[in-house]
């Protein structure tokens, strides 16, 4: 048994700290994009707000879209309610809140990420060091995964933890896909420019795949990338391991409460989608209409989820 | 200005050589690298910080979470010492029960004229919801911090009852374990009594007040007002080594007349309500409506028997300060013998005479507010410029009966570490009490608050006080 408020606590925490990781990634991605191809600077942070889904209050403070901007919006803003600032200040908000449920290591843990993050971005940060501060992101996000991993009872607590990841995680993976599509796209990559092969690059970039992707040895091209990202079950980053893993923790709280919710069976929806499917059909049925599917399911089951454990009433 | 003797200090008392309880550590301390306790002293600091034990000052935007600053010197007592004061505090807060009890049914202490009854009437502490009420287990004070100070070699005095919802208890137990951290060597060389029970003796404590509702083992949980309160920390510490659930206003309600909370399950009925939260918040259907801290209706509940409220409402009439000066009455009249432990004298300054005096003598006395708390309010004469004095004279020729007026100790030193070596600094001590229907129960040690400026007599942290380790020796 858990408090409502604690369980949509310890939820929270875990989106938070994936998107800080994730952000620092896009910001990589980015970067290196724009590095190799001035001449798409504009058009790739364009992209890279529009993935961090902050595109809307990015202009409402900004004329134009470059590079310094974007990135110190992304890492610093507090205006930003997805600014690695703002989002790990949330995660140790919420992690004070559900104390009492955390052990020793996973509160330090958290309280170490913000006291260095807060330092690192007290000033913008300046190019020489950018790939020191991101680099410090993923470690102080692999530094709280692993706080989580090794110390954890696995309870509903840890549970609750777990989907508040993959969840974010899905919705991470699914927002690349859904702004970089059409470079996905046969009609597209038929052409077969170099232009393609920077961009698949930065998506594989973006969701942490690209070693992995290339030690599969499987041919580059845009349907084993998007096959990749979404159906692979081994890429712990694809959609279909998020929402195995989303049931199975979902699965679990059924099983220590003794009681199905509906949220199971939204999730178990699709995860089945995603398991009877192949590529080739996604891509007849739509890329881009498959990737808005997955991320409505992704904000219903999320609201279920909150409304099933009582997060709030 | 009077010239003053020099204060008790309890390391060297009136002498330079260590007294008793002292002498361990101070053989220790003549064997250490001074760099190394500058060394130990910062990691302290950062073990703090990385533990999250701070605390947050209202009105502070910019760095709104500070530390209390940690002095590595402990502050030591004899188990003599520790008997002495122990025995007092136990009488008192029985008195204290015993008072509540009496002015919230028949009131025999009015009858018998030894408390003024406009003291209890006119007073914004006394709840007159609670008269006829009888908490569970008769207990009203079920956590008492009581402040202590000392002038001399065996002069002690009781300064304050805190008997609503005393605060620090988790920077005891903390500062015992950065010691253990910093110089397990010192707790080899020196018997020190545990303070680490102290969780576990709450729960005991709480558990044995169940309200008559409770079936089986009770559920205890504790209310916080949330988590930008000042003692939040704390809050949730208590909870978690407790193993209570941490509670806010909104996470409660009324469900089939008990008080519970909303789980991931459902709602489950809570037994035992260790609050944070003050009398006056604790629930707008029956106090202050505009509270969003509390719970609607669970003063109901608990006059119903359905919860246990822990400390019971309107308790703090017992901690009151003009109230204080009656203590000594209070003590005598319940348990039929004379204090243990004095107060420290005190003037009311609603009694004509006593406000002339106290007028009179302005740079020599602390005056305080009657009901305030925190440092706030107060004169500290001997600190006070001449314009903080005729200030505070109109305050108290406005209202006399919002204040009481103390003499200014001369409160003993202990020693804090600094970057010139030792330095004697002006401390009290919080012991914590625990109180149940099986007894009065005492943690040996408490919180030692330490003024970190020289010659400095305000040691709250809200105003730059620091804290220490507090030792009681076994033998």
């Amino acid at each position: 048994m858990m408090l409502g408020k604690t369980a949509g606590g310890l939820f929270w925490m875990c989106r938070y700290l994936e998107r800080s990781a994730n952000n620092a990634r896009l910001i990589e991605a980015g970067s290196r994009m724009t590095m190799t191809r001035a001449a798409e600077e504009h058009a790739e942070w364009d992209s890279v707000l529009e993935t961090a889904n902050v595109k809307r209050i990015y202009s409402e403070r900004h004329e134009t879209v470059d590079r310094n901007s974007v990135i110190d919006f992304l890492l610093r803003d507090r205006s930003n309610p997805s600014s690695v600032m703002s989002v790990v200040e949330a995660a140790r908000f919420n992690a004070r809140m559900v104390r009492v449920a955390l052990t020793r290591e996973v509160w330090e843990a958290v309280n170490d990420t913000w006291m260095k993050l807060k330092d690192a971005l007290a000033r913008p940060v300046k190019e020489t060091d950018l790939p020191d501060v991101l680099e410090l992101i993923r470690q102080q996000s692999a530094q709280v995964r692993g706080a989580l991993h090794g110390t954890m009872l696995r309870n509903d607590i840890f549970n609750f933890c777990r989907i508040g990841t993959f969840l974010e995680r899905s919705d991470n993976v699914a927002r690349i896909l859904d702004v970089k599509y059409y470079v996905l796209l046969p009609s597209v990559s038929m052409v077969g420019t170099t232009i393609d092969n920077y961009q698949w690059e930065a998506i594989l970039r973006s969701a942490a795949a690209e070693r992995s992707f290339a030690w599969l040895n499987k041919e580059s091209g845009p349907r084993a990338i998007a096959e990749f990202l979404i159906l692979d079950r081994r890429l712990p980053r694809s959609i279909a391991f998020c929402y195995l893993n989303l049931a199975r923790n979902l699965g679990y709280l059924e099983t220590e409460y003794g009681e199905a919710r509906p949220c199971m069976e939204l999730c178990a929806e699709t995860l089945n989608r995603l398991t009877s499917t192949d590529i080739e059909t996604i891509f007849q049925g739509g890329l881009h209409e498959f990737i808005q599917s997955i991320l409505q399911a992704n904000n219903s089951l999320g609201l279920q989820i909150e409304k099933d454990y009582r997060f709030y009433a | 200005m009077s010239s003053k003797p020099d204060p008790f200090d309890e390391m060297f008392g009136r002498g330079d050589t260590p007294r008793d309880p002292y002498v361990n550590y101070c053989n220790w301390f003549e064997g250490e690298d001074t760099r190394r306790l500058k060394r130990k002293a910062k990691d302290a600091e950062h073990a703090f910080r990385r533990t999250g034990i701070t605390f947050n000052v209202y009105g502070r935007e910019e760095a709104n979470e500070r530390l209390i600053p940690f002095d590595i010197v402990p502050h030591i007592l004899s188990a003599r010492e520790w008997q002495t004061l122990s025995e007092g505090i136990e009488q008192r807060v029985r008195a204290l029960n015993a008072f509540l009890h009496d002015i919230y049914h028949r009131q025999e202490i009015l009858r018998a004229g030894r408390v003024p009854r406009e003291m209890i009437s006119e007073n914004v502490a006394y709840l007159p919801e609670m008269i006829g009420v009888e908490p569970p287990g008769s207990i009203y004070t079920h956590i008492v911090g009581t402040d202590i100070v000392r002038t001399g070699e065996n002069e002690f005095f009781v300064l304050e009852d805190n008997a609503r919802t005393p605060s620090g208890v988790s920077y005891m137990l903390e500062n015992r374990e950065t010691m253990f951290e910093m110089f397990p060597d010192l707790f080899i060389k020196n018997k020190v009594r545990p303070v680490s029970t102290y969780p576990k003796r709450l729960r005991r404590s709480l558990e044995a007040c169940a309200p008559p509702a409770c079936t089986g083992r009770p559920v205890i949980a504790v209310l916080t007002p949330g988590i930008h309160n000042s003692a939040y920390f704390e809050h949730s510490f208590l909870a978690d080594e407790m193993g209570a659930e941490l509670v806010e206003g909104h996470d409660l309600r009324v469900v089939d007349g008990r008080v519970a909370m909303r789980t991931t399950q459902g709602y489950t009925p809570v037994d035992v309500l260790y609050r944070r939260v003050d009398d006056d918040f604790l629930d707008p259907l029956n106090f202050n409506p505009e509270s969003v801290l509390g719970v609607p209706g669970i003063l109901d509940i608990y006059r119903a028997g359905g919860i246990t409220i822990a400390n019971a409402p309107g308790t703090g009439i017992a901690d009151d300060k003009a109230i204080y000066s009656y203590m000594p009455d209070i003590v005598e009249f319940y348990t039929g013998e004379k204090a243990k432990l004095p107060n420290v004298p005190t003037w009311r300054c609603s009694e004509p005479d006593s406000l002339a005096y106290v007028l009179d003598n302005l740079p020599d006395l602390v005056v305080k507010e009657v009901h305030g708390s925190g440092g706030y309010g107060m004169l500290v004469g001997p600190a006070a410029t001449k314009k903080d004095i005729a200030d505070f004279r109109k305050k108290l020729q406005a209202k006399p009966d919002g204040y009481i007026a103390q003499p200014t100790l001369s409160l003993s030193t202990v020693p804090i570490f600094t970057s010139k070596g030792l330095a004697p600094r002006h401390v009290d001590l919080r012991p914590f009490v625990l109180v149940s229907p099986k007894g009065v129960d005492i943690t040996p040690g408490g919180l030692t608050r330490v003024a970190l400026k020289k010659g400095s007599l305000v040691v709250n942290s809200s105003q730059g006080g620091g804290t220490k380790d507090t030792w009681v020796l076994e033998s």
